[in-house]
């Protein structure tokens, strides 16, 4: 059978799996809309929120990201990981005990103020909406490559899913379809790998092949190493990025990472508090399994790339490749006009452009894997995109009927009012979202920096003193969120759009003028050490320390015994 | 009694969190960034000592600090009899 008959049939398949479980778990209150009745097992939570984590991102760009970037691609290994540590250790059973819906909820009522709160609808708001566009453009590529529709076209079929199962199953549909997606992208993920790694190195485990050596018994990273430098890139081993923008790109990331709703919404799904530490580790041990693959990936492709097209005549080149050059994602321009391919650093000589996307998708059909392998990356990618996307249009939807027209504008609100409102806000975002995915703004990859960005320099701190400063007051916290929000977007519209020094053109112009030379994808946690140091600071100066009731609010918060339900108060 | 008994608890908890959170700086920041130049002058199998930890150790490092987390709150929770019963919902 062709890949385009296995992937109609693996697409087809896990679909039909997404939309059973959507029909079998129909959300009937806002506690099973919003957090899933508060019942999901540590196992389930844990396999739902690696889902709704690894995106597209994790998914189809990062292998790729690393085989270009080398070591400084670990900042994304250690910045999209490490920051489960955080979540596990600072926030996530605090906020289980705290036991509300949405993380505006908690910021508001513990910074009793309703400012507070929409602050933090803002920042959810924003965050969430720039990385669902990324998520469907995502799903666009793997539909117009693999089912050969254009991507309007394939965004459109993916919204329809994700709206039938997120409006109709919110929390709890979500859950139990991210389950299956867990399932279907880490097998998808693994097989190629596993396939490639044994080819490459005899090595089953991939972790393990990725320091084995090749048939003339070099290792594969010095070998690598070797051919990176002979063609005029930097060393595989060692990075180009200074180290001070490694550092603090993967703290941003981290912090960024323990901050953004999506995530922490996540672990008000549990149980108990005991549930909240374990789902936690769970997750992180199932996201590890890819993260610690990825660079092996990134490895074996590097080299199978380099080996395949580098000096080789165009016109032997396998049937990948017209594919990929069909989607104008790998480009050939012959620039001696010698038919053969010369891929080097060098702009003047480089005939070559690889998107970076591709490398994981390309991957299986570059090492001859069978064509069933190729379809199962295509489902894999899409079941990615979609867990993602759904997660956050439920975050997206909650944020406006809850913390918004429940708390805010409509206090009156029944329950049964409040449901059909967040249905209707999850239509909304799905169109929103559909909408950016057909014509994704320019920006996309200066917008992901933002939300990490934001999410590091607003929630992060603000969670965290209200766990573990008790007096912390809702001046010190507002103006921390308030001014660690303004200084990110200042540097990002200064440094990525260049919006102060005549737009665009000039942004390249600007690396030299960056502040303590960290770049705006790293610059998130500066912004959270000025989140804290504004909090503290005004915190001292008002004098006016959170009221006994709130202080006591803390108190209990931090004994994890006597956890109810999440109530809709 | 009983508050004091709360801040005995979190005492403990913070105590934890220090040591954990170090660890956490060291595997990752540290061996990984900080000190990868000075670690990769190591070769273990095909890995350059840094470049590993920074792509794979501390990842390894990351799960295994949540997990003893759990199993250490876990203990704590069961000696100041903060437990929630299973049955709780």
């Amino acid at each position: 059978m062709s890949v385009q008959v296995w992937t109609y049939i693996m697409v087809g398949l896990t679909f039909s799996i997404y939309i059973g479980i959507a029909i079998w778990s129909k959300a009937k209150s806002t506690k099973e809309f919003y957090v899933a009745g508060g019942g999901v097992s540590p196992w389930a939570n844990g396999m739902a929120t690696a889902a709704d984590w690894m995106s597209a991102a994790s998914f189809i760009s990062m292998a790729g990201l690393i085989s270009f970037m080398g070591y400084d691609g670990s900042v994304y290994l250690m910045g999209w990981t490490g920051g489960y540590v955080l979540l596990a250790l600072l926030l996530a059973p605090y906020l289980r005990k705290f036991g509300k819906f949405t993380v505006p909820d908690f910021i508001g009522d513990r910074y009793y103020s309703k400012t507070a709160r929409i602050v933090a609808v803002v920042c959810t708001l924003l965050v969430s909406f720039t990385y669902v566009s990324g998520q469907m453009r995502g799903v666009g590529v793997v539909f117009s490559r693999f089912l050969q529709v254009d991507i309007t076209t394939g965004v459109i079929i993916g919204m329809i899913i994700v709206l039938f199962y997120a409006v109709m199953g919110g929390m709890k549909g979500i859950t139990y379809t991210q389950v299956a997606q867990y399932c279907v992208l880490i097998f998808a993920f693994m097989v190629p790998a596993i396939f490639i790694s044994f080819q490459m190195t005899g090595n089953v485990i991939p972790q393990l092949g990725m320091g084995g050596t090749l048939d003339n018994g070099t290792y594969l990273l010095d070998a690598l190493d070797g051919l990176s430098t002979e063609l005029g890139f930097h060393e595989y081993t060692t990075g180009s990025k200074s180290m001070i923008d490694v550092f603090a790109i993967s703290l941003a990331l981290m912090v960024g990472t323990a901050g953004l709703p999506h995530v922490i919404v996540r672990f008000f799904t549990v149980k108990r508090v005991k549930d909240a530490r374990k789902s936690a580790g769970i997750a992180l041990l199932l996201i590890a399994i890819l993260y610690t693959t990825a660079p092996a990936v990134a490895v074996f492709s590097r080299i199978n790339l380099i080996n395949t097209v580098s000096e080789q005549p165009y016109k032997e080149m396998p049937s990948w490749f017209s594919n990929w050059e069909d989607t104008g994602l790998l480009k050939f321009e012959d620039k001696n006009q010698d038919g053969v391919i010369q891929y080097v650093a060098d702009a003047q000589i480089n005939e070559l452009t690889v998107d970076r996307d591709i490398m994981v998708l390309a991957n299986p059909e570059i090492a001859n894997l069978p064509a069933w392998v190729i379809a199962l990356v295509a489902a894999g990618g899409l079941a990615a995109a979609l867990s993602t996307a759904a997660g956050l249009l439920l975050v997206i939807s909650s944020a406006v009927s809850h913390d918004l027209i429940k708390k805010v504008v409509k206090p009156h609100l029944t329950e049964k009012e409040e449901l059909w409102y967040a249905r209707l806000a999850s239509v909304f975002a799905v169109l929103v979202a559909a909408y950016f995915g057909i014509n994704p703004p320019g920006f996309v990859a200066a917008v992901v920096a933002l939300a990490f960005g934001l999410a590091a320099s607003s929630f992060f701190p603000a969670i965290v003193l209200g766990v573990f400063y008790k007096k912390m007051s809702k001046e010190g916290a507002i103006s921390g969120m308030v001014v660690g929000i303004l200084l990110m977007c200042f540097y990002i519209l200064k440094f990525k759009f260049g919006f102060f020094d005549g737009g665009l053109e000039a942004v390249a112009g600007l690396t030299t003028e960056w502040w303590f030379d960290i770049s705006p994808e790293g610059f998130g946690s500066v912004a959270m050490l000025v989140n804290f140091i504004v909090a503290i600071g005004v915190h001292w100066i008002v004098k006016k320390p959170a009221p006994e009731e709130i202080q006591q609010l803390v108190e209990t918060i931090r004994i994890p015994s006597g956890v109810n339900k999440p109530s809709n108060h | 009694m009983k508050q004091e008994q709360h801040i005995l608890y979190w005492k403990q908890n913070l105590k934890y969190l220090l040591i954990l959170l170090s660890i956490w700086f060291v595997v990752s920041f540290g061996f990984g960034i900080l000190l990868k130049e000075e670690l990769d002058q190591f070769q273990i199998m095909g890995f350059k000592l840094g470049f590993w930890f920074a792509q794979q150790g501390s990842i390894y490092a990351f799960v295994i600090l949540i997990f003893v987390y759990m199993r250490l709150m876990n203990r704590l929770d069961h000696k100041f009899g903060y437990e929630d019963p299973e049955e709780n919902n």
